[in-house]
């Protein structure tokens, strides 16, 4: 159960890096969240696998599963949605103050691909009308 | 307790000064001089027992674990030093009442000078060394603020700033060097390190620690290779000049050499270092000095000549040296404050400070004049004035020493030419200003300042005199307690006598004197000779120059690192942290599996695990498909709090799967203004890398996982689960934790929730982005944006949903949920209602201004915690009380209050996200842009007719 575990964090955090060093702000919010997923399990992990001996009290209980990282991580989750939801909205903020959603803010290498996924995206027409 | 009240009142009277300016001008510096007395005042009533040879150690805990007390000490030196701050303190105030003109901010000025006074006597007063060095660069910060204090002018804010990185530099040295110190000690309380001074010096570490703190005296003392500073910070207006150079911040290096002789001192390492240093800096200060003309640059050097002169003495090292060292420094404190008031007033007068130009001023101010010539002739060591006896004491000194060593005659000669060039550039102070023909092309006319600009001139005058005069009458009590202080034994006996009979000293002060004549009546040549060689000791130069190789390295390596791409700023990022978690695994001090015996998966368990690192890699290998990819992401999640199911942590279950709608509900929202697609990256190469960089990362994250899952796991839960029910009131031990144990966490957590709301209602404030009108096959949007049936549907789960988040709100403290969960679900619920109907439509149903929930959540979950406070119990203590219903019988703890502030703000928060998220979908499409005009016309807009009904 344990190499499962962590082949299970093992793969959410790889993949979760791997799309955030992407060079648009999309994949980079996924990442972000996969490698949050791997985080969090990894805290969680921090109090051992214990099953079916959830933390709360009762006189038949036979033991309990360490409530300390399920605090910290059940706020740690919601910190996430609101990292989360900060990181989209720069990614917006900068798509409407640049032009466009690289990383870096800098108009990419070949314009043409670029024109060509605008118009793929039905956006072209709105650039016809401006002008 | 009164020395805390000594140090604390100028500290925190310092806004008190700045704030009554704002009533008139002169307001600031009666409150500074009210100040200044009433601190004086605070100190007299420990004089008498510091006369009786006691001394007083005062002190409050402040961070005793960290050995860090707000410890304060008075004993002679302290006193001594305390004493001379506050006096000087007063007349510079006095003094800067007249100088300040029209246009300068009294508030700013007198506030500054406060802060530097209360840091001075902070530092004079510490028994705790951190102490003592937080309050040393408190002087530095604060000296800063007052020599830049005309921030318009460039050389002001220059000088400020090298003189802060110097000082600076020497401060962090001396961190080093007393954190040496209370390690060698076993203690950071100046009574315990000077009462073994042997054991110090005879420690392996002795030699480094010296160095280290000398660095910090030496700075701060200006002496050589660091004395460039002071020059450059007589940019500062002068009663800051008078103030901070005469008795206060170049004092407090000397001042420390003094407060740790009796550890440091009698090593050959101290002789060589303070004393070769103490030399070459008496000379060459004597030496600048006589060349400048302008009247604060001679001043200024002399300092650093004078600051020498007491490195010097106390770097001889006997107990008569401490003597002479100690008594110079009254005697320059106040000569020289005296010396730097008289030159203001002429500056003030003339409008220059040249001496090329200002000659002659005895005709224009005779009353003046005579104050400047008294003091300069102390400083210059002519007999019956102050100065001429610690000189004499130094000279004496300096003949004893050499005389047992092969420097017989060679180091008293050397002293003796400091003197000669002392006598000069005193008599040039004297015969250049204020005789020596006419003034040259003045700005303005001189004439006698004010009265009231004279007094602290004349009162400080009035010492050098006094003490001149009547040495063993007016100082010698003082010294002699100081010097006790200083030797931390009996002083040895000396004689505060004008005559001693004809001895080497006295023919050494009289070379001096015809000597210095002799210089400053062949000046012309020598001048002419000093302009040749100038430049060729430009410390500045070298100053600036390290600057900029400093700038320069750092600017390679952040450019080196920083190309201005992110994604190579990430990838840098992860690799050191990988090769930083590497050198703990590659060469193999622990076992990567550790002892526990690990337990079997189950079917299902794989089958999950199979799932997750599925989604996860088919989330990667599809990501330039937006959409998919992101539903992809969605599964993950629910897969996610599945593990937490199974593994006993129903709470993080129920929140994982909240969050996880609304996440993804943001997600979708966020993306109707991103191309669809994301473009494929065309370089092969950075795509490989990154490929082994996430590979490194997953691979480290693991072993980690698994070097940890197999180690022994010791928790501290035990505790909270023996006292979840009986000091929480609560049998969901997770919930007690957010809201009573851990309640001070919590209230963190949710402001940062609150925060990085509000940080987005801000970023989507004025945000106006188009959407698309087509989607990725052409076709356009569809307008029909809320389908009757959804809407119907939702509206009828609404209080369905909210009477599940009230169940899950007010079980949670016995049973998984709580105000978190409860949070979530409402928001999800209520997000439902905007998806179904339109923003209009709920709008006008519900509150629109979200900021008030959010601020009576915080204030909800403040103010039950400080309840408990106001009843003497720790933050967020927890009272709880059985309550017998009709139906149940069910526990009431006060933690319902903090979990409804808590649920508050995750309403507030989700909500205001995502619906200012929405209103900007409102914003894209407005009613008339890119609908066919038949279907406008066929049927109004879906929004506005729900709106309407």
């Amino acid at each position: 159960m344990e190499a499962l575990f962590a082949g299970i964090i093992a793969s959410l955090t790889g993949c979760g890096v791997y799309l955030a060093l992407r060079a648009y702000t999309f994949p980079v919010v996924l990442g972000l969240t996969l490698l949050s997923y791997g985080v969090n399990l990894f805290l969680f992990a921090t109090g051992r696998l214990t099953v079916g001996q959830p933390a709360v009290i009762s006189d038949t209980a036979a033991g309990y599963a360490d409530p300390l990282p399920q605090a910290l991580v059940l706020t740690a989750i919601v910190i996430a949605f609101g990292m989360t939801a900060f990181v989209i909205m720069l990614a917006l903020k900068a798509k409407a103050e640049l032009g466009n959603d690289h990383v870096d803010g800098r108009p990419p290498d070949n314009p043409r691909d670029e024109w060509e996924q605008d118009r793929a995206d039905g956006w072209a027409n709105d650039r016809e009308d401006e002008a | 307790m009164n020395l805390s009240l000594v140090v604390l009142i100028p500290l925190l009277g310092a806004p008190l000064a700045a704030w009554v300016s704002r009533f008139g001008r002169l307001h600031a510096a009666w409150m500074a001089g009210v100040l200044a007395a009433l601190a004086l005042a605070a100190l007299i009533p420990s004089k008498p027992a510091v006369f009786h040879g006691e001394t007083l150690v005062q002190q409050l805990a402040w961070l005793p674990d960290l050995g860090l007390n707000l410890a304060f000490r008075l004993d002679g030196l302290g006193m001594l030093f305390a004493i001379l701050i506050l006096v000087i303190g007063l007349l510079v105030i006095l003094y800067a009442r007249y100088y300040l003109s029209e246009s300068d901010s009294t508030g700013r000025f007198y506030a500054y000078l406060l802060l530097f006074m209360g840091s001075m006597m902070g530092v004079v007063l510490s028994e705790n060394i951190l102490l003592l060095l937080m309050f040393w660069e408190m002087t530095s910060l604060s000296s800063f603020l007052l020599i830049s204090y005309w921030q318009q002018r460039s050389d002001a804010r220059n000088g400020a700033r090298m003189a802060l990185t110097i000082t600076g530099l020497g401060g962090l040295a001396m961190l080093g060097g007393f954190l040496l110190l209370g390690r060698i000690a076993g203690s950071y309380d100046l009574s315990a390190i000077l009462a073994q001074g042997d054991a110090i010096r005879a420690h392996p570490l002795y030699t480094p620690m010296l160095v280290l703190i000398l660095l910090g005296a030496f700075t701060k003392s200006a002496q050589f290779p660091f004395h460039f500073w002071l020059p450059q910070a007589m940019a500062a207006p002068t009663p800051v000049s008078a103030y901070l150079h005469s008795a206060t911040l170049v004092k407090a290096g000397v001042f420390l050499l003094a407060r740790l002789f009796p550890v440091l001192s009698g090593t050959h390492a101290w002789s060589y270092l303070v004393m070769g240093l103490g030399l070459t800096t008496l000379l060459m200060g004597a030496y600048f000095a006589l060349f400048k003309h302008d009247l604060k640059g001679l001043l200024a050097y002399s300092t650093i000549s004078h600051l020498g002169l007491i490195t010097l003495l106390f770097g001889i090292g006997t107990p008569l040296a401490a003597v002479a060292a100690v008594f110079h420094i009254i005697n320059h404190a106040t000569f020289k404050a005296s010396l730097f008031m008289a030159a203001g007033i002429i500056d003030h007068e003339c409008g220059t400070r040249d001496m090329r130009l200002i000659n002659g001023l005895w005709r224009y101010m005779p009353y003046t004049a005579t104050l400047a010539i008294v003091a300069a002739l102390s400083m210059a060591g002519v007999p019956l004035f102050n100065g001429f006896l610690s000189k004499e004491m130094f000279f004496g000194e300096a003949v004893n020493f050499a005389r047992d060593s092969v420097w017989i005659w060679v180091f008293p000669a050397t002293v003796a030419l400091a003197g000669v060039l002392a006598v000069a550039y005193s008599l040039r102070f004297i015969h250049d200003v204020f005789f020596n023909g006419e003034p040259v092309n003045l700005p303005r006319t001189p004439h006698e300042p004010p009265r009231w600009m004279q007094v602290p001139v004349e009162v400080l005058v009035a010492i050098c005199l006094l003490v001149g005069v009547a040495p063993a009458y007016t100082v010698g009590p003082f010294l002699h307690v100081a010097v006790a202080a200083v030797l931390q034994a009996e002083p040895p006996h000396y004689s505060l006598a004008i005559w001693h009979g004809f001895n080497a000293a006295l023919l050494m002060s009289v070379v001096a004197l015809v000597g210095g004549v002799l210089v400053y009546g062949g000046r012309r040549p020598l001048f002419a000779l000093a302009r040749r060689w100038h430049g060729l000791l430009d410390a500045p130069a070298v100053y600036r120059w390290v600057l900029r190789q400093v700038l320069a390295l750092a600017g390679a390596v952040t450019r080196l690192l920083d190309t201005g791409s992110l994604q190579r700023l990430a990838a840098v990022f992860i690799v050191t942290a990988l090769v930083a978690g590497a050198v703990g695994i590659i060469p193999p001090r622990l076992p990567i599996t550790g002892p526990v015996a690990v337990s079997a998966p189950d079917a299902a368990s794989v089958l999950v695990a199979a799932m997750l690192v599925v989604v996860g890699l088919a989330s990667v290998l599809i990501h330039q498909r937006r959409l998919t990819s992101l539903i992809v992401l969605g599964a993950a999640g629910l897969l996610v709090s599945l593990i937490f199911v199974k593994f006993s942590a129903p709470d993080l279950a129920l929140t994982q799967l909240s969050v996880e709608v609304v996440t993804i509900v943001l997600l979708l929202l966020a993306m109707y203004f991103l191309p669809r697609r994301t473009p494929v990256e065309t370089d092969t190469g950075r795509r490989l890398g990154h490929f082994f960089i996430a590979l490194g990362a997953g691979g480290g994250a693991g072993i980690l996982s698994w070097a940890m899952l197999t180690r022994p796991h010791a928790s501290i839960s035990r505790f909270f689960l023996d006292n979840s029910v009986s000091g929480g009131g609560g049998a969901n031990v997770v919930n007690v934790i957010l809201v009573d144990f851990r309640g001070f966490d919590t209230l963190g957590e949710i402001t940062v929730l609150a925060l990085a709301g509000l940080g987005i209602y801000a970023l989507l404030k004025d945000l106006r982005l188009p959407g698309p009108r087509y989607d990725i096959a052409g076709r356009p949007w569809d307008w029909d944006v809320h389908p009757p049936i959804m809407a119907a549907l939702v509206r009828l789960l609404l209080p369905l949903a909210l009477l599940v988040a009230v169940f899950i709100f007010l079980r949670g403290h016995n049973l998984p949920g709580g105000g978190f969960i409860a949070g979530l679900v409402t928001a999800v619920a209520l997000i439902m209602q905007y998806l179904a109907n339109g923003v209009d439509w709920t709008h006008a149903r519900m509150p629109r201004n979200l900021h008030p929930a959010i601020g009576l959540g915080l204030l909800t979950a403040l103010v039950t915690g400080s309840a408990s406070m106001l009843l003497g119990y720790p933050f967020l203590t927890s009272a709880f009380t059985h309550v017998h219903w009709p139906f149940a019988d069910f526990e009431l703890a006060s933690a319902i209050a903090f979990d409804l502030g808590v649920y508050l703000v995750v309403v507030g928060a989700t909500l205001l996200i995502l619906v200012h998220m929405g209103l900007m979908h409102g914003a894209s499409h407005l009613p008339d842009a890119g609908r066919p005009r038949a279907a406008r016309d066929a049927a109004p807009h879906p929004t506005s007719r729900l709106a309407a009904d």
